[in-house]
């Protein structure tokens, strides 16, 4: 029965991994959800660069207090840039969907859930895939989104990544970027790393609030179950005792 | 309490026997219900599934009391549940890895049955019961998965229900039928939300009372394969057999306990189990007009999905895949043995069974993946047809070595041997 019981679980282990694939060449985000400080930074990035276009429909301002750490004020001081906001307000974006339409090409989507539906290590490889693209209609392109319709918004602090192309005609692809001396942004690109990293974390906490906590309180729940169960063996034990 | 049953007792509960069987219905199903005494590992599955079908009923319940089926409100409901509701996000959790689970202990319960013949005379409408609860099951959670409108709900539901156009003359008309519209669309949600939370529940329900009813009927089978009824003791009662209570009580206790761990484990540290219990594509809302790149139905439906994309032709394949189903109504008949478990079969049945139950599992496997995928050399579709061959080479031997008398099974003790 262990060997069984060994077996199914190294089933269903392996069978996650499989269904998890899809996009090769992923950079590790790293998400650690109760990792506050990482949480604040990601959430200060993501107000003052993402949330010009994007917004989080789901995710109410007052869900980040608790999980972030911080007060309400703080929040409403630093983050919230929209004047007319009451308690209970959800992320909305400065941008109006019909003008993101007329000048992007496409609405910039809703970023409550994309950490889950795309995945946290996609949103940390796209934000590290940027490069110049002067054939682009925007000026940038994306190696993990082609001709993504957004523009490189963190430039200033990344700099600007210069692709190297490798083959020729359709072959021509980005074996890599580079960010040129002299054209640097405000950050290292160890800094820019971890600036990613943050608003990465920072969007897997959007995408489900809960994730902290419920690992919190898994331990506690499989502990509990682990002495029922001792309990329950005992108790079967000395109730069999008659029968073998 | 044995002479309960006659004698007339005070109290609350003489009161209530006066005027309900309930000491009776109790003797009979629980308290005075003789097992054998060696049911194995493989025997906790059957009440491992009661318990998961009385969680998806309570969660669901709760649940129903937020969701709102409809299609602009039923992706942001199942956000608000998982947010804003108390403990929403645990009961939502419950509710999907339940689901998974329920197939997980399904899947063991029947291949129990397949190992030692449970499905033999004098229990064929047990296993048939159980074939409809099962058939009903793959219904519930096909219309279960469209209710939280996400891109793979969408999709998934739009395939699915395709296949029914496939069927000759009728195909088209059917599958207007099924959605009520010519895509899937709230229309469909609505009716599916119906049948998801009252029709199908109700139908299961009761399959599950006729399941256990005929199954006490005639007694349980087990890992021996012998009838314990036909040696009795003085008292009359089987010499091997157990009263399921409180034998069998304290230790599907401790089963449970074991079950909960891992069911606990999935909610609490891994939901989604990789994609495969949630995937990630369901968590962007249903988009009518943009088709994820890959549809995957989740993965208690990929052998079967398998099956169907093995055989070229669609109609074909919507044939292969409902034969696949179907020959396992027709196990009791096909199987002409008059050995039940697999202990004391022929080497021939042995190997025939692992087969099948890998082929089971390897169809699992593909249906999960992309078609052009290679493994070893060849595509997943070859695989996938080599696979069905075997799944359906089982029925074709299992019939041919028992009719015609080719397998050499073992002597059968006369009592159960542990």
């Amino acid at each position: 029965m262990r060997k069984f019981l060994l077996m199914l679980l190294a089933t269903l282990v392996s069978g996650s991994a499989i269904a998890a694939g899809g996009y090769a060449n992923l950079m590790d985000a790293e998400v650690d959800v109760s990792d506050e400080a990482s949480l604040q930074r990601g959430a200060q990035l993501f107000a003052n660069n993402c949330m010009g276009c994007h917004s989080a429909k789901f995710v109410r301002w007052n869900a980040l207090p608790e999980e972030l750490g911080v007060s309400m004020e703080l929040i409403e001081e630093n983050l919230i840039w929209d004047s007319g906001y009451q308690a209970g307000d959800v992320m909305t974006a400065a941008m109006r969907s019909e003008d993101a339409s007329a000048w992007f090409g496409a609405a910039a989507p809703d970023l409550s859930l994309t950490a889950r539906s795309r995945g946290a290590d996609w949103v940390y490889t796209y934000l590290n895939s940027f490069y110049v693209d002067p054939d682009a209609s925007i000026g940038w392109n994306n190696t993990l989104l082609q001709n993504a319709s957004m523009p490189h918004v963190l430039w200033q602090l990344q700099g600007v990544p210069q692709p190297v192309y490798e083959g020729s005609g359709d072959a021509l692809k980005v074996a890599e970027i580079v960010v040129p001396e002299g054209q640097q942004g405000a950050m290292t690109e160890a800094e820019y790393q971890q600036a990613t990293k943050d608003i990465t974390n920072f969007m897997a906490f959007m995408a489900e609030p809960v994730r902290a906590k419920r690992q919190e309180l898994g331990v506690w729940v499989i502990g509990f179950l682990l002495v029922f169960t001792i309990l329950a063996y005992f108790m079967k034990r000395e109730y069999w005792r008659d029968v073998h | 309490m044995s002479d309960a049953t006659t004698k007339a007792q005070g109290g609350m509960l003489g009161w209530i026997d006066a005027r309900f069987p309930l000491t009776k219905m109790w003797n009979e199903h629980v308290g005075e219900y003789y097992a054998p005494k060696n049911f194995n590992f493989w025997y906790y599955f059957g009440s491992l599934a009661l318990i998961v079908l009385v969680n998806q009923l309570l969660t669901g319940i709760w649940l129903t009391m937020n969701y709102n089926p409809s299609a602009e409100g039923a992706f942001a409901s199942v956000e608000y549940i998982m947010r804003d509701v108390e403990w929403g996000w645990l009961i939502r959790y419950m509710h999907s890895t339940g689901a998974s689970a329920f197939f997980v202990v399904v899947y063991l319960h029947m291949f129990r049955a397949m190992l030692y013949g449970s499905y033999q005379k004098p229990r064929e409408l047990i296993w048939i019961f159980g074939m409809i609860i099962y058939l009903l099951l793959m219904a519930e959670a096909f219309m279960g998965y469209l209710l939280p409108w996400g891109q793979m709900s969408y999709w998934g539901a739009q395939v699915i229900i395709s296949l029914f156009g496939a069927i000759p003359f009728v195909g088209e008309d059917l599958a207007l039928w099924i959605r009520g519209d010519y895509n899937i669309s709230g229309v469909t949600l609505n009716r599916f939300f119906a049948l998801h939370v009252v029709a199908l529940p109700l139908a299961l329900v009761g399959l599950v009372v006729f399941h256990i009813l005929a199954l006490h009927e005639v007694g349980s089978n087990n890992p021996d394969g012998v009838d314990i009824k036909k040696v009795k003791g003085k008292d009359g009662k089987p010499k091997d057999g157990i009263p399921f209570h409180p034998y069998y009580t304290v230790k599907d206790t401790f089963g449970l306990g074991v079950f909960l761990i891992f069911f606990a484990a999935v909610v609490f540290f891994a939901p989604e189990m990789g994609g495969l219990f949630l995937e990630k594509p369901n968590f962007e809302p249903a988009n009518p007009l943009q088709t994820p790149e890959h549809i995957a139905p989740v993965w208690y439906f990929t052998a079967f999905y398998s099956v169907l994309r093995a055989v070229p032709d669609k109609f074909g394949g919507v044939l292969a895949m409902g034969a696949a189903i179907f020959l396992l109504f027709l196990l009791p008949w096909i199987d002409r043995g008059k050995v039940r478990s697999i202990r004391y079969r022929g080497l021939g049945h042995k190997i025939n069974l692992a087969l099948f139950a890998f082929a089971f599992v390897v169809l699992s496997y593909l249906g999960l993946r992309a078609p052009s995928e290679v493994y070893f050399g060849l595509t997943v579709t070859l695989w996938a047809q080599i696979f069905t061959v075997v799944y359906f080479g089982f029925f074709a031997f299992l019939f041919v070595y028992t009719a015609f008398g080719f397998e050499k099974t073992k002597p059968v003790p006369e009592r159960v041997t542990e």
